[in-house]
C-alpha cells in the first residue's frame, strides 16, 4: 500500500475519494492513466483543485508540475469551483464570426463579471470553450446543458434570467 | 524525439551543403550538422537533453521533399541531401524569430540577457529590425519569491528547456508548462511561487540554459549565469558576423 498521504494535502476521507482510489488501483497506479484519473476526479468532485491534483500526483508518482499541465491543457477540465449554474458559449471559428463575441461581452456586462469566472454569489458561471461541432447553428451557447444554436444575446440573457429566478423561488 | 542509439551501431553517408559527412544512425540532423561544424540557427536545442522542435528555427530543406524540416527532430538517413541555407529558408526562419519577439513583450535594453541572449542574436543575424507583426504585450508577473533566482514569464520563449534539465538532467521535473499555443506558461509544481515549489532543488540548471532572460540569477549578469558554451557561441556568432 503506497503513501497515500490524503491527510497530508488536505482531503477530506469519504466516499468520492474511495472511488477515485479504486479507479486509480483499477489502472494499478499507472503514470499514463492520468487522463482517464483527472476524468473520474472530475466527473466526482467536479472540479480539480491543488488538494486533489497533489493527491493524483502522490498516488501515482508524477511530479505535480506536470499533472498540472495536463489539468490545464484541456479545457475540459475546470481548477475552480464552478458556479450552480454554468453558461458555455463556443467560441468556435464559425461561432465567432456571427457574433460569439458580442453573446459573451452581454453577459460579462450584465453580471458583472469576466469569462472563465464565476459571479461573486457563486451563482453563474460563464465559460468560453472551442468548437462543439454545431456550427450549422452557429452561434452556440450552452445554458445548463441546453443548447441554444442561432443565439443572439437577449436570448441568452433571457434563459439565463429564467434559470436564475427558477432556482430563486426553489430556494425559497 | 530523437532516440540516442547505444553501443555498435550503423555509420550512415548524407550530404549537408554539398559536403559528403558520416553520421550514427538515429542522430539528428543538427546534431551531425553541429558535429562537422556546419551551422545551423536553434533556440530550443539544448545539446545533451532530448529534443523539442518547437521553435522552428532549425529547419532545414532536403532535396526530393517540398517541406521543410525541423532539423533537431529528423534523423538522418542514408544518402540524404540537406540544404541548411536558402533564401526560403532565411525567410522561414525570419518569420520565426518575428513570431516569437511579437509573442511577449521583449526588450533587449532592460534586460538581464541584452549581449548573451541566444534570441536577440539570431535576430541580428537574420536581419530582423521590424516586427510585421502586432507585438503581443503580456503582463505577466514577475517571480522574485527564491532567494537566489528570479523568474520573468514576460520575456520567455517558451522553448522548455528549463524543463527539459530539469527533468531529465536534474530529475525532478519541478518545472513544468500549463495551458496551451500563446497562453502557455513556464510553472513551478502547481503553478506555485517559486519559493514554495517543493521539489525544486534551487540546482539552478534552469537559469544556466535559458536563451533569453527569463529564469536568472538574482543580482548577476545572464552572461555570468549561463552555460559557458551557450555564451561563447552567441559570442563567437557575433564576432564572426561581425568580422566576416
Amino acid at each position: 500500500m503506497p503513501d497515500t498521504g490524503f491527510q497530508q494535502v488536505g482531503l477530506k476521507v469519504d466516499r468520492r475519494l474511495t472511488l477515485l482510489e479504486n479507479a486509480i488501483k483499477k489502472h494499478q497506479y499507472k503514470k499514463d492513466a492520468l487522463l482517464e484519473i483527472l476524468h473520474t476526479a472530475q466527473e466526482l468532485y467536479g472540479y480539480l483543485d491543488r488538494s486533489l491534483l497533489t493527491y493524483i500526483s502522490k498516488l501515482l508518482r508524477l511530479p505535480p508540475s506536470h499533472v498540472y499541465g495536463v489539468a490545464t491543457f484541456y479545457n475540459l477540465f475546470k481548477l475552480k469551483k464552478p458556479g450552480a449554474h454554468v453558461v458555455t458559449v463556443c467560441m468556435g471559428t464559425a461561432c465567432y464570426v456571427k457574433g460569439a463575441e458580442e453573446i459573451v461581452s452581454t453577459i460579462e456586462k450584465e453580471f458583472n463579471f469576466k469569462r472563465g469566472e464565476t459571479t461573486e454569489d457563486g451563482r453563474l458561471s460563464l465559460f468560453v470553450t472551442r468548437c462543439i461541432g454545431a456550427c450549422a447553428m452557429a452561434p452556440n451557447a450552452i445554458v445548463d446543458g441546453e443548447t441554444i444554436g442561432k443565439a443572439t444575446p437577449e436570448e441568452v440573457l433571457k434563459k439565463i434570467r429564467t434559470i436564475l429566478e427558477a432556482a430563486k423561488v426553489e430556494a425559497r | 524525439m530523437v532516440e540516442e542509439n547505444q553501443g555498435l551501431s550503423k555509420m550512415i553517408e548524407l550530404t549537408i551543403d554539398d559536403k559528403k559527412v558520416v553520421a550514427k544512425e538515429g542522430d539528428s540532423i543538427l546534431k551531425v550538422a553541429r558535429e562537422n561544424k556546419i551551422y545551423i540557427p536553434a533556440l530550443c536545442y539544448l545539446e545533451g537533453v532530448s529534443s523539442f522542435g518547437g521553435c522552428r528555427v532549425c529547419v532545414v530543406e532536403i532535396k526530393g521533399s517540398t517541406r521543410v524540416f525541423a532539423s533537431c527532430v529528423t534523423p538522418v538517413s542514408e544518402g540524404m541531401e540537406v540544404i541548411t541555407d536558402s533564401e526560403r529558408l532565411r525567410r522561414y526562419r525570419k518569420w520565426a524569430i518575428e513570431l516569437l519577439l511579437a509573442e511577449r513583450p521583449h526588450v533587449c535594453s532592460v534586460c538581464v540577457a541584452n549581449g548573451s541572449c541566444e534570441l536577440q542574436q539570431l535576430a541580428t543575424e537574420l536581419g530582423v529590425d521590424h516586427l510585421r507583426v502586432e507585438r503581443e504585450w503580456t503582463n505577466y508577473e514577475l517571480d522574485l519569491t527564491h532567494e537566489r533566482f528570479a523568474y520573468d514569464p514576460n520575456r520567455c520563449i517558451l522553448c522548455t528547456r528549463c524543463i527539459r534539465v530539469c527533468d531529465e538532467i536534474e530529475g525532478v521535473h519541478t518545472i513544468d508548462l500549463m495551458f496551451r499555443g500563446k497562453n502557455s506558461k513556464v510553472i513551478f509544481d502547481l503553478d506555485d511561487k517559486w519559493s514554495f515549489a517543493e521539489s525544486c532543488t534551487s540546482c539552478g540548471k534552469c537559469s544556466a540554459v535559458c536563451p533569453v532572460g527569463a529564469l536568472y540569477v538574482k543580482g548577476k549578469p545572464h552572461s555570468e549565469v549561463k552555460k559557458k558554451e551557450l555564451v561563447s557561441f552567441v559570442i563567437s556568432r557575433r564576432i564572426e558576423k561581425t568580422i566576416g
